[in-house]
């Protein structure tokens, strides 16, 4: 059994443990409440953008000569994954599922024959994936110096993607994120966005007449563009909510335990100390007897 | 019957302004400048950087935006716009920043006949203000 002093030690370097992770859990929480918030103000933006794309490509009628973002090269060959991941750590499984799910994602990919190119967000991203998809990787984006994520980061990104898209680097680009849905539960998703998927056809907007201008052509192919930037800012606010969330359950259940073993040395210090006064007592007494 | 309808401008970070008594705005679109009124023909267009005027019961109101899209369907006038400024508490500093990112944009050799176009715009309405 270990001493009294270790075992004393060990209760104060545990409680100390259990201050940061105590902290951690305020400050994620507090910045979840703003993550949370923009978020959930980020969404008219993108919904708006959504509505006016697919009412656009309702309109177009000409579908061969749509723009290559939201019909495609036509080949299915090259695929781009961008893959959103935290900056930093000790966020439980958060940034563990998004890989989870690209690796699966991956191995589809590379069974089929296909060429794989990934884009990492955040170094956590990269730290996970450098090992065995080294090779693959051909951007690595970082944003720790910004404090809060805002647009032009993601436009960042999303000139990026166009870019390699324009010099036909890629066929199909799909994003991973991880999505909010509460602090304890974040759904990992995976989302194309070149070329755009417009299945999900809402009925409301329906086969209304709009006016134009300049051509519908001209207006697509200056939207898709800043679509995909959208997209992107979206995943990347769903992402930090989600981090907060993640990092706040996890530091609230680091607290927990550390409460527990706390509790646990503290028993077993007691005891010891308590056999340590009876075998001293034995001595005396026995000491005394034998006088 | 009212002559007004209302107006939602959102940017990508939160719904930037929102009213319900709007009388007449004018946005900077690409081919022109292009009045809106009540009963307006539903229109999608998108907007070069210049000043959007806001004429409502409240009063009259501009608002500097960098690029958008519009869309107005009965009677609800939306702009997506990622980066717009109130003329009113605008802030000099700002201007001038936007302004020398222009320019340098401008000085780059490759760049085509539009972003060319569009950064001329820019500067422009930015002196303007300025």
């Amino acid at each position: 059994m270990a001493s009294l002093d270790d075992l004393k030690k060990r209760i104060s370097s545990v409680k100390s443990t259990q201050k940061i992770t105590k902290a951690m859990k305020m400050v994620a929480a507090a910045k979840l409440r703003r993550a949370q918030e923009s978020a959930e103000k980020g969404r008219p933006y993108s919904d708006k953008m959504n509505n006016i794309i697919i009412n656009l490509s309702n309109g177009i009628s000409d579908i061969d000569n749509a723009p290559k973002l939201l019909s495609g090269t036509g080949e299915d060959k090259v695929h781009l994954c961008v893959v959103m991941t935290s900056d930093r750590g000790l966020c439980g499984g958060f940034n563990t599922n998004i890989i989870k799910k690209a690796k699966l994602y991956f191995q589809k990919i590379l069974d089929e024959g296909k060429t794989l190119k990934i884009i990492t967000v955040g170094t956590k991203g990269y730290d996970q994936l450098k090992r065995l998809y080294g090779d693959n990787i051909i951007e690595r984006i970082s944003f720790k110096d910004s404090k809060n994520v805002n647009y032009f980061d993601a436009d960042k990104v999303g000139k990026i993607v166009i870019e390699k898209f324009d010099k036909k680097e890629f066929d199909v680009c799909a994003i991973f994120y991880n999505q909010f849905k509460n602090v304890i539960t974040q759904i990992p998703q995976e989302q194309q966005i070149i070329p755009l998927k417009t299945s999900e056809k809402e009925e409301n907007s329906s086969e209304d007449n709009y006016e134009f201008e300049p051509e519908e052509d001209e207006i697509l192919s200056n939207l898709l563009p800043k679509n995909i930037s959208t997209q992107i800012f979206k995943a990347m606010l769903e992402n930090s909510a989600s981090e907060q969330g993640s990092r706040m359950s996890a530091m609230d259940n680091a607290t927990r335990n550390a409460g527990e073993m706390v509790d646990k040395l503290t028993i077993e210090y007691n005891r010891s100390r308590q056999a340590a006064i009876t075998k001293e007592l034995i001595e005396i007494i026995s000491g005394a007897e034998s006088l | 019957m009212s002559e007004e309808y209302s107006l939602e401008i959102v940017n990508p970070e939160k719904s930037f302004l929102s009213k319900n008594d709007v009388t007449e705005v004018v946005v900077p679109a690409f081919e022109g400048e292009i009045g809106i009124l009540k009963d307006h023909i539903s229109i999608i267009s998108f907007l070069k950087p210049g000043i959007i005027k806001i004429f409502s019961k409240s009063g009259e109101e501009s608002f500097y935006v960098n690029d958008g899209i519009i869309e107005f369907k009965d009677n609800n006038l939306s702009i997506l716009t990622s980066l717009i400024l109130n003329l009113k508490d605008i802030d000099k500093e700002k201007i001038t920043e936007i302004q020398k990112s222009a320019e340098e944009e401008l000085n780059k050799s490759d760049i085509n006949d539009q972003e060319k176009y569009l950064l001329d715009q820019k500067l422009e309405v930015l002196k303007s203000i300025n």
